[in-house]
């Protein structure tokens, strides 16, 4: 029997197929077709060779043809290959690289959250050359039944190697069962955070929540090489029904690991029967219900995509609209409409001189004691100078 | 005749002799001068051609080849004005076949993958050698060293140098016209195959022996415009068919959809404005490739926004840059080819719209050339080393890949700027050695990548611009390294000693020389016992 894995043909870029038949006799027989033979068709063999030793595989012919997959992804195809064949995990996968090992923080900024698809390895190579705040590596919606498996290690492998160049890493699990064997997967590999998909009770979170602590309690060896290893991983929830959204409020207190709530639109307006129109009038109620429940809970409310690439101007009066309302950020689903999105919750000069003078004002009170802090004849309340620091924070972040 | 070897000036290993013609080694640039004088073709005298002036064959290409004398040894000279959509070059050989000639030279203005039916030719000894880019199924063909003779890989510029030197003689220019009349005055755009502009077949026509010109619209004498002049002209040749014009544009005149390259672009644009080099009057030429039409769009909005105007812009004209043009950010397209039907229409219609040459753009051996005078000039690469020099020629692993066009002599642009993503499917672009030297480094000023810009150490005026801009100004090496940590380190290839083409610099010297490709590049196998 043989296990395929990945995709090969003209269209196909840095991916790989594997072809793998387990044999009783015979030895390794090794066969590369590979575009970038010359420049690396040694290493690739040695990899291959070396990783068949280490899952104990001592006779196989393994055929990989390759459109200059980089060695973290031939590595995933020829993994997911040993598995399908029925074995099990050999010894723990590549070390995590410095470059894609470094910390997020709950209160950082989440304009633009870029979705990935999870077993497209080409986008995710220079993903975090656009700057999103966020990569998304979708295991969900993105990804064929039957290649969930397969997409499961790629990411966990991306996550591992991947220098995102400072985005906050984010996976997005499976609903229900398959979303607990995605944890399992992702959980020991640190991501910044989870994106659980259509929730529609705090119980899922909690269960999540869970499940998250058992695997980190059992992995406890990695969080004892140091601190950094300790930290959260956050969740964000994403409402997508109308149960969702009837109970966002308590959604969104479910785990003090929450930092933000997030809507799907093309669900919601399904489950309640509606048509998706450009401006998303037929969603007012959920985006209302999930603002506030967010705001209340004092984490970060997030819109969903704009599904028309080719729209720019589209995009950006949507991503304005949003802003306006109380969003903090949005999701996109190309890295074009990233720059864009910024610029739509770029604070517009005159908000950045308020802001500074806010600021500054609230300093001086306090470094004179005074319990009341006052600019011209307004009061300024705690809200009002936390709302000035973030427009301070957000006008640094650049676009 | 390979027998001599030397090391030129970029250090490079190159033949002195190829297919029996001695060579100048690359002297640098600037380091060659050549003196004499010009050839040029013998004397005709009109009682030779019929007083009417009808020129028009009666019995088609073969004949007037046949009256051309046609013979063994002969060089052709064919143009590649209709690009991927060209129908005559391939007749020109079938006919030789047809007539049991052999060991032909070809010296086309370049050539496309539509030309690879001629392998049978260069299989059965029809054609000796190419003399002209060799990409597609030609370049595979020329890198597994099955040609007999040495490609000689040269500039649009340097193609017109090497006629008016007398490097190469052509016996007979076969040009394709989409309009003519019967004393050989020819257009290339109008006719129901209009594809733009002639300018590379006029070097063919002021020095070639005998001159065909084969069109599908015969018109009354006298075709107006004409670029090409009756008077070089022997024979007329009318058939039905000479090209497909929709086949001028190619993959690469499409603008990229690729987020990363226009990134590229978008950053290249920026720098641009940053260098403080989009101002009123400046001019700009950018090549044909995706990110280069990417960087166009850029320019035009960032041209809007700031309020300027280019005095002229350098073509492959396309439509992009006809909006410019039409708009008012341009006040003169200077052509060099049409890249789509836009640019032929413009070229056509607007007085503004200008057809050039290789003689009046790029020729070395001119009293000066256009291309030193444009400010920003945007070119692609295969690979870039440390010291700035590129290659265009040849892919890492050494397989012929594109001809160098008006690349090396666009370098003399006042602001040079290769726009290249940082790997493609695994292979680092950025080298510690090029496979292939096209273009020396200290005329290559700028490198931006997906990853960060590079400016050449020699342009300390660029770097002190850019400095405290928020662009991602990185040196080269670290681009390098970044990349490698990426990619890993690919493994050295140990080049063969068989050259099977050579690489001219733009004043004919030989720049570098490339070697045949080892067995197939494609596919590598081997069986249980191949590794310890």
């Amino acid at each position: 029997m043989t296990a395929n894995v990945g995709r090969s043909g003209p269209d196909v870029r840095s991916d790989c197929r594997v072809e793998l038949e387990l044999r009783t006799s015979g030895g390794v027989e090794f066969h590369l077709v590979s575009k970038v033979a010359a420049l690396y068709g040694r290493d690739i063999e040695r990899q291959c060779r070396s990783m068949l030793a280490e899952w104990g595989v001592l006779h196989c012919r393994l055929s990989l043809y390759d459109a200059g997959a980089l060695s973290f992804i031939i590595a995933a195809r020829l993994e997911c290959a040993l598995r399908r064949s029925g074995l099990t995990p050999g010894p723990s996968t590549a070390p995590l690289r410095p470059t894609a090992d470094y910390p997020s923080h709950r209160d950082r900024l989440r304009r633009s959250r870029l979705y990935l698809p999870g077993n497209e390895p080409k986008f995710f190579l220079n993903a975090g050359l656009h700057r999103p705040d966020v990569v998304i590596l979708d295991l969900e919606d993105s990804v064929s039944p039957s290649e969930k498996d397969a997409a499961r290690i790629l990411v966990r492998n991306a996550l591992l190697t991947v220098n995102f160049y400072g985005a906050e890493r984010s996976v997005r699990i499976n609903q229900g069962e398959r979303g607990f064997d995605d944890l399992r997967e992702m959980v020991p590999t640190r991501p910044h955070s989870i994106l659980i998909p259509k929730v529609e009770t705090a119980e899922q979170v909690e269960a999540v929540d869970r499940c998250i602590r058992e695997i980190r309690s059992s992995s406890d060896k990695l969080a004892s090489d140091n601190d950094d290893a300790k930290r959260d991983i956050f969740l964000v929830p994403i409402i997508e029904s109308a149960r969702g959204g009837l109970n966002a409020a308590s959604i969104a207190t479910a785990s003090p690991h929450i930092v933000s709530l997030a809507i799907g639109l093309e669900d919601y307006t399904a489950d309640i029967g509606a048509r998706r129109s450009k401006d998303d009038r037929e969603s007012d109620w959920l985006r209302s219900q999930v603002l506030n429940a967010a705001r209340a809970a004092g984490i970060e409310p997030s819109d969903s995509v704009f599904s028309d690439i080719a729209d720019d101007a589209g995009l950006f009066a949507s991503a304005r609209e949003a802003r306006d309302r109380g969003f903090d950020g949005k999701g996109c689903i190309h890295p074009r409409q990233i720059g864009i999105i910024h610029r739509a919750f770029a604070p517009e000069p005159r908000e950045v001189e308020q802001a500074q003078r806010i600021v500054e004002a609230f300093a001086a009170a306090n470094r004179q004691g005074l319990g009341v802090v006052a600019l011209g004849s307004k009061m300024i309340d705690p809200p009002v100078v936390k709302r000035a620091e973030r427009i301070l924070k957000i006008a640094e972040g650049g676009c | 005749m390979k027998d001599r070897f030397v090391t030129n000036a970029a250090r490079r290993i190159v033949p002195t002799v190829v297919n029996g013609i001695p060579q100048v080694p690359y002297r640098g640039v600037g380091g060659y001068r050549p003196t004499g004088r010009r050839v040029a073709p013998q004397i005709a005298s009109s009682m030779d051609y019929p007083p009417d002036g009808n020129k028009v064959v009666a019995g088609g290409l073969a004949e007037a080849l046949h009256r051309c004398g046609l013979k063994d040894g002969m060089t052709i000279s064919t143009h590649h004005h209709f690009r991927d959509g060209d129908l005559v070059a391939g007749q020109v050989f079938d006919i030789a076949a047809g007539m049991g000639v052999r060991d032909l030279r070809w010296f086309p203005s370049a050539s496309f993958p539509c030309h690879s039916p001629l392998i049978r030719h260069l299989e059965s000894g029809v054609i000796h050698h190419i003399e002209g880019s060799l990409n597609g199924p030609l370049g595979d063909y020329c890198s597994s060293g099955r040609m007999r003779g040495t490609g000689v890989l040269r500039s649009h510029g340097g193609r017109w140098q090497a006629i008016q030197d007398g490097e190469v003689e052509i016996d007979i220019a076969v040009i394709a016209a989409p309009s003519a009349d019967p004393f050989g005055n020819a257009t290339g755009d109008r006719g129901p195959s209009a594809c733009g502009g002639l300018g590379f077949a006029l070097a063919d026509a002021n020095f070639a022996d005998k001159v065909i010109v084969v069109t599908d619209n015969l018109v009354p004498f006298p075709c107006i415009p004409w670029q090409i002049q009756g008077n070089h002209v022997d024979y007329i040749v009318v058939q039905e068919q000479i090209g497909i014009p929709e086949k001028i544009v190619s993959g690469t005149t499409q603008i990229t959809r690729s987020a990363d390259r226009l990134l590229i672009a978008e950053l290249t644009a920026r720098f641009c404005d940053e260098a403080g080099l989009v101002r009123d009057g400046f001019s700009f030429q950018a090549g044909a490739g995706g990110t280069a039409l990417a960087f166009g769009i850029y320019l035009a909005d960032l041209m809007r926004r700031r309020g300027v105007r280019a005095r002229f812009a350098r073509g492959g004209s396309n439509r992009y840059l006809v909006e410019m043009l039409e708009e008012g950010l341009v006040d003169y397209i200077l052509d060099g080819q049409t890249f789509d039907l836009d640019g032929v229409r413009s070229l056509r219609e607007n007085p503004r719209h200008i057809m050039t040459s290789p003689f009046t753009s790029y020729n070395y051996h001119g009293k000066g050339n256009f291309a030193s005078l444009v400010d920003v000039v945007v070119l692609g690469a295969t690979e870039v080393d440390l010291g700035f020099n590129a290659n265009v020629v040849t892919h890492s692993d050494g397989r012929l890949l594109h001809g160098i066009g008006g690349w090396q002599n666009c370098l003399f642009a006042g602001c040079t700027i290769l726009p290249i993503p940082s790997f493609r499917d695994r292979i680092p672009v950025i080298v510690d050695r090029v496979t292939t030297l096209c273009g020396p480094g200290e005329l290559i000023d700028v490198i931006v990548t997906e990853r960060g810009i590079a400016i050449n150490p020699r342009r300390q005026d660029l770097i002190d611009k850019l400095r405290g801009t928020s662009l991602p100004i990185r040196t080269l090496d670290d681009i390098k390294n970044e990349v490698e940590e990426i990619c890993g380190k690919p493994d050295r290839m140990e080049p063969e000693e068989t050259i099977v083409a050579v690489v001219k610099w733009v004043d004919g010297t030989i720049i570098d020389a490339v070697r045949k490709v080892p067995g197939s590049v494609v596919e590598a196998s081997s069986g249980a016992d191949a590794m310890e």
